[in-house]
């Protein structure tokens, strides 16, 4: 599941809710389960907004128009751009593994929840913050054309509006983004470093 | 250099700082519960490692708990996740406390009575309101399953070092205003993301006042405003609190911890990011209206009109409030209720369940309420036994129910049905928090204990 980061161009899903929680990314009667099956947590992505109370797509949500329904693949809908204070709320990492397992690669928005913010990183999905004006001018696009397409660069660390040019700069820090370039968890790094977890145990002892 | 009670935390468990990088923070205690962790458990099956410093973590479930009888979980799926965080902790070593046992509860009520909490901890748990022990000095924050992962691997986590804030409130709380109707005020004023990248320390004359069940209510509700973690100068009030704790240092062990711990608070001259203060004059009972912790009013006053609210922000405004089905400008005071909440990691102590007796009693349940009375854990339910506020409940119609988290999130059997109100002591008021097509209010005790006298929204200052 992990790619390895470069550079994604791909068409969008604009999902204009501010302080879109965690609860509402997933609900949590999916947070009972033990398993990591991606395609679990990718079905139950938005699955409130996505489906009604008979399980009946709920036509007008975005995931079921037409122009965004089409399951992310290369090039398509691997990128999010979400209403400001995305991911707000609870610390379920299953909020990230939906939108990890849903296929998407990058969510774009003005302003991330902390926890939620990590956790998309630790799931190799890249968390982009860009200004309160791109964003606006990024969901007006998305919506005049749906073929739209957005050009995150990683290793230049910019965000291109295709249509307009208008483009940013984002913060990744360099650890970070080397991660997310050579697909390398935090854990690894962790392991290899218990010389100096010790060493400061046996300081503070 | 001044420092920051945060800095003073942070910087002692700095074990590396990653060039250009995130920091190596070292964690001394770790907590588990059953929704989090099992594929976290997994990652380091997958490794072929053991968990690094198993004495450094405890685990309870408590989310999936029914508080009705805790033989059994009837849902299969729940059951199962219950049943593998047993067996995770009795295969990785950890201790564990089983659902249905004394030592039970949900894991923020449970950390600070029994003492596993301390002072100058780091401390953290895959839970958003791990935020709740920052209230006896520690730093806490709640974090995702891959990092759990790697406290159970590492004993460390990664993060990036947050920025700093102080939140003043002084003056003198009114009657019938409790640490809740503070938390729900700041986060009114700061919104729900006012403090997303800060640490918050609180402080001034009211948190100097307030008891440690009030402190821990009010760091248990920083994540709704977006804090990271929210810490309190731990005093005589705290060292009151921890004194004689299953878990708490004893003897001469004791003594020289306090020595240490009095010198946790920020310094005289230390500079936050971002400074704050609020007037305790100013702060009512409130009660929320929409369906983010944020939209909150004085119980007394009105829902905002659609003229007030920005026009940007006025389609999401019309949008909760057609999920709460209430009204631009509408009073929520006189409201009918269906359902009342006591409980959750945010009001499920001992203080909270005697401010709730303090209003019922010699009184009678309305009979058009369903209430939901469950202590925060085992111990808060033996004193409330203890203490005879079992019988006052009872005499008032009543029923107290087990520990768990209950009706604060729709995991377990109590669930509030589509449509119903519910007048809450939890913490979240999401679309379908308490269940699906649920509207949920939330309150202090004392609020949900005058409505569920009455049925209807009440002001426990007019009962
Ligand atoms: S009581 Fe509610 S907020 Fe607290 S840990 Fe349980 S589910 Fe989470």
């Amino acid at each position: 599941m992990k790619a390895k980061f470069n550079i994604i161009q791909s068409t969008c899903i604009p999902i204009e809710i501010d302080n879109c929680n965690t609860d509402l990314i997933i609900p949590a009667r999916y947070l009972a389960s033990t398993t990591r099956d991606p395609k679990f947590f990718g079905d139950a992505f938005m699955h409130d907004l996505r489906y009604d109370a008979n399980d009946k797509p709920v036509a007008d949500f975005v995931l079921n128009q037409p122009d965004f329904s089409e399951a992310p693949r290369e090039g398509v809908h691997e990128i999010i751009i979400g209403g400001q204070n995305w991911g707000s709320g609870s610390s379920r990492e299953h909020a990230a593994w939906a939108i990890a397992g849903y296929g998407v690669r990058v969510v774009i928005s003005s302003s991330f929840a902390d926890i939620h913010r990590n956790n998309l990183l630790n799931c190799f999905v890249l968390p982009v913050i860009v200004s309160k004006e791109f964003q606006t001018d990024l969901f007006a696009t998305v919506k005049a054309n749906p073929k739209a397409e957005v050009k995150v660069d990683v290793p230049n660390q910019t965000v291109t509006n295709l249509s307009t040019g208008k483009s940013e700069k984002f913060d990744i820090n360099a650890y970070k983004k080397y991660c997310l370039m050579n697909a390398l968890d935090d854990i690894d790094f962790l392991l290899e470093n218990k010389d100096k977890i010790e060493a400061w145990e046996q300081k503070n002892a | 250099m001044a420092n920051t009670l945060f800095d003073k935390i942070w910087d002692k468990h700095v074990v590396q700082t990653v060039e250009d990088g995130p920091t190596q923070l070292y964690i001394d205690r770790l907590y588990c519960h059953e929704v989090t962790t099992p594929q976290a458990f997994d990652t380091l099956r997958d490794k072929g490692i053991k968990v690094f410093r198993p004495d450094h973590i405890f685990a309870m479930p408590d989310h999936n708990t029914p508080s009705d009888q805790q033989e059994v979980i009837n849902d299969p799926i729940g059951r199962k996740q219950v049943e593998t965080l047993k067996k995770n902790c009795e295969e990785f070593g950890i201790t564990h406390f089983t659902m249905g046992t004394k030592d039970n509860g949900i894991i923020h009520v449970v950390g600070p009575e029994k003492g596993l909490s301390l002072p100058g901890m780091t401390i953290v748990c895959g839970d958003s309101h791990t935020s709740t022990h920052g209230a006896v000095g520690a730093l806490a924050m709640g974090i995702g399953t891959s990092e759990v992962a790697e406290v159970l691997a590492s004993q460390t986590i990664l993060q990036s070092k947050p920025k700093s804030m102080r939140i003043n409130i002084e003056g003198e709380l009114q009657p019938g205003v409790t640490a809740k109707d503070v938390a729900l005020y700041i986060m009114a004023q700061m919104t729900t993301s006012g403090a997303t990248g800060y640490v918050v320390e609180y402080a001034g004359s009211v948190i100097r006042n307030m008891s440690m069940e009030g402190r821990l209510t009010l760091s248990n509700l920083s994540i709704e405003m977006g804090s990271r973690a929210g810490i309190i100068a731990p005093d005589e009030t705290t060292f009151a609190y921890l004194k004689g704790r299953e878990y708490a240092p004893k003897g001469e062990a004791w003594d020289k911890a306090v020595e240490e711990w009095k010198k946790l608070k920020s310094d005289d001259n230390a500079v936050f990011d971002k400074e704050v203060t609020y007037n305790a004059a100013d702060i009512a009972p409130r009660i929320t209206y929409g369906t983010n912790p944020g939209a909150g009013i004085a119980i007394d006053g009105n829902i905002p009109t659609l003229e007030s609210i920005p026009e940007a922000e006025r389609a999401g405004f019309l949008s909760q409030l057609e999920y709460m089905q209430f009204n631009p400008g509408e009073k929520l005071e006189g409201h009918p209720v269906d359902y009342v909440f006591l409980g959750a990691c945010t009001n499920g102590r001992i203080e909270d369940f005697r401010a709730f007796a303090s209003i019922v009693k010699g009184k009678k349940k309305a009979d058009n309420v369903v209430a939901w009375l469950v202590p925060g854990s085992w111990l808060v339910r033996k004193q409330i036994v203890e203490e005879g506020i079992d019988k006052i409940l009872e005499e008032a119609g009543f029923e107290l129910r087990l520990p768990s988290c209950s009706s604060c999130l729709a995991m377990n059997p109590d669930k509030v049905p589509a449509g119903k109100l519910s007048i809450s002591t939890s913490n979240r008021n999401f679309v379908g928090r308490q269940g699906p097509g649920a509207r949920t209010v939330l309150c202090s005790p004392l609020v949900a204990a005058a409505s569920a006298i009455t049925g209807v929204i009440t002001d426990p200052r007019k009962l």
